[in-house]
């Protein structure tokens, strides 16, 4: 496999075949609970992948000179400065959306898509493929975030952004909204249709990190 | 104050439940709940960290981070505010290495059990997201304990249920594609549409 096509696995492996959400179950946390709408959920993966790309870039710079038993300290420490500044910067350009994000900015730190593709990706790679690893997943996360949010604003109250695209039938239209969208439990719901597509389009992504019941827990081709 | 603190336990296990009403810390909780007795464990867990982590970032917050707080310095108007997610992440950090080793020590069975996942917490949601939701409730000291300890239960409470309802889980027949993760979100769902049902509680 020549350079090129390393970068470009790399880029377009995670997100549909080794999605971080729907195969990895990694940084559902922070995530979900601001896709009731659109705009949020935007800024949310702006944010994420901007956390991604600079700790992965920073951490790959700094793969050889940090010693290994203090490394997650480093790890978190280099994490939370990209978030504050994250958090900053929205409190300056965009307090509304800032007030809507509220704890789940500072949460980003904690979101297990960000430490995972640290410690199994930037440890062991050069700054480039990192920081294309940092985007992509961050971008395989957006994705899916996208997805729920547009889901649940379009059916929960008929709009996208803010413009209305059902018109509400309490405003004079025909379009009469789903309260449960607009609850947290349609996430949870709307994510297992995801992968019910995803598997069923791509029989392959089976999930490895969760332990399915015996009966159908066939190893699969690769190995792993 | 008693019948207070009481309401922002009952408050933090059933209505806001982090689990199921934020959505936090569902990585672990995916990942932890095959067996019941493991869950059970995991959710002490959290439990103690979270009654522990939560007032110590209270204490951290008010005396050191808090605008005016280092006034008795000279250090008038200074507004530590922004270093509280290296504080809380660290005292976090911290105190999970410590619990670690002192379960090492004294309970090697739950430290077995639950092996890998301990360093995990960590990085779980929940207990960052409700040092996070402390200060922004701007809860006192006593108060902090409560909604430490309520909080922690919950989502003890949450994984406890999910974990024993997919342990009949896998005896029943679930669609190809469903399978594992699939359903087990689906399940997490109906689980939290229940708990959306306390929401009208008020007091």
């Amino acid at each position: 496999m020549n350079l090129s096509s390393t970068y470009r696995k790399v880029f377009l492996d995670p997100l549909v075949d080794n999605n971080p959400i729907t195969l990895q179950v990694l940084g559902l946390c922070s995530a979900l609970a601001v896709t009731s709408q659109l705009l949020p959920a935007i800024i949310m993966s702006i944010a994420v992948i901007a956390v991604l790309a600079f700790a992965n870039v920073a951490v790959s710079l700094l793969r050889h000179v940090m010693p290994r038993s203090i490394r997650l300290i480093i790890e978190v420490t280099l994490i939370a400065s990209a978030v504050i500044v994250v958090d900053e910067f929205l409190k300056a350009f965009f307090p509304e959306v800032s007030t809507v994000l509220s704890v789940f900015v500072g949460l980003i730190i904690t979101n297990c898509i960000v430490l995972a593709r640290v410690e199994t990706f930037a440890m062991h790679n050069n700054s480039f493929s990192s920081l294309l690893d940092g985007i992509a997943n961050g971008l395989g996360y957006s994705w899916i975030l996208l997805t729920v949010a547009s889901l649940r604003e379009l059916f929960g109250s008929g709009s996208l952004l803010g413009y209305s695209v059902l018109p509400m039938a309490e405003a004079g239209g025909w379009y009469e909204p789903n309260q449960l969208m607009l609850l947290t439990p349609s996430a949870f719901f709307i994510i297992a249709g995801l992968i019910w597509l995803i598997r069923t389009v791509r029989p392959a992504a089976i999930d490895q990190n969760v332990v399915t019941s015996a009966s159908n827990a066939e190893p699969n081709q690769d190995g792993n | 104050m008693a019948t207070e603190l009481a309401t922002i336990v009952f408050r933090s296990v059933f209505i806001e439940n982090l689990a199921l009403n934020f959505l936090l810390g569902v990585c672990t909780y995916i990942a932890v709940s095959q067996r019941v007795e493991t869950a059970f464990g995991l959710g002490v867990a959290v439990t103690l960290v979270q009654t522990l982590t939560v007032p110590i970032n209270n204490v951290i917050y008010r005396q050191l981070l808090s605008p005016g707080a280092l006034d008795w310095l000279g250090l008038e108007a200074l507004d530590l505010t922004f270093l509280r997610f290296i504080a809380f992440i660290g005292v976090i950090a911290a105190f999970v290495q410590v619990l670690e080793l002192v379960l090492e020590r004294h309970f090697p069975r739950l430290e077995q059990a639950l092996g890998t996942y301990l360093p995990l917490l960590t990085v779980n949601c929940a207990i960052l997201g409700a040092s996070l939701f402390m200060v922004q409730r701007d809860y006192g000291f006593t108060e902090s304990v409560a909604f430490g300890f309520g909080s922690g239960a919950g989502w003890a409470l949450a994984i406890v249920l999910f974990a024993s309802i997919r342990e009949r889980l896998k005896e029943s027949e679930v669609p190809d594609g469903l399978q594992g993760l699939g359903i087990a979100f689906i399940v997490t769902g109906l689980l939290a549409l229940g708990f959306v049902g306390l929401r009208g509680i008020e007091f």
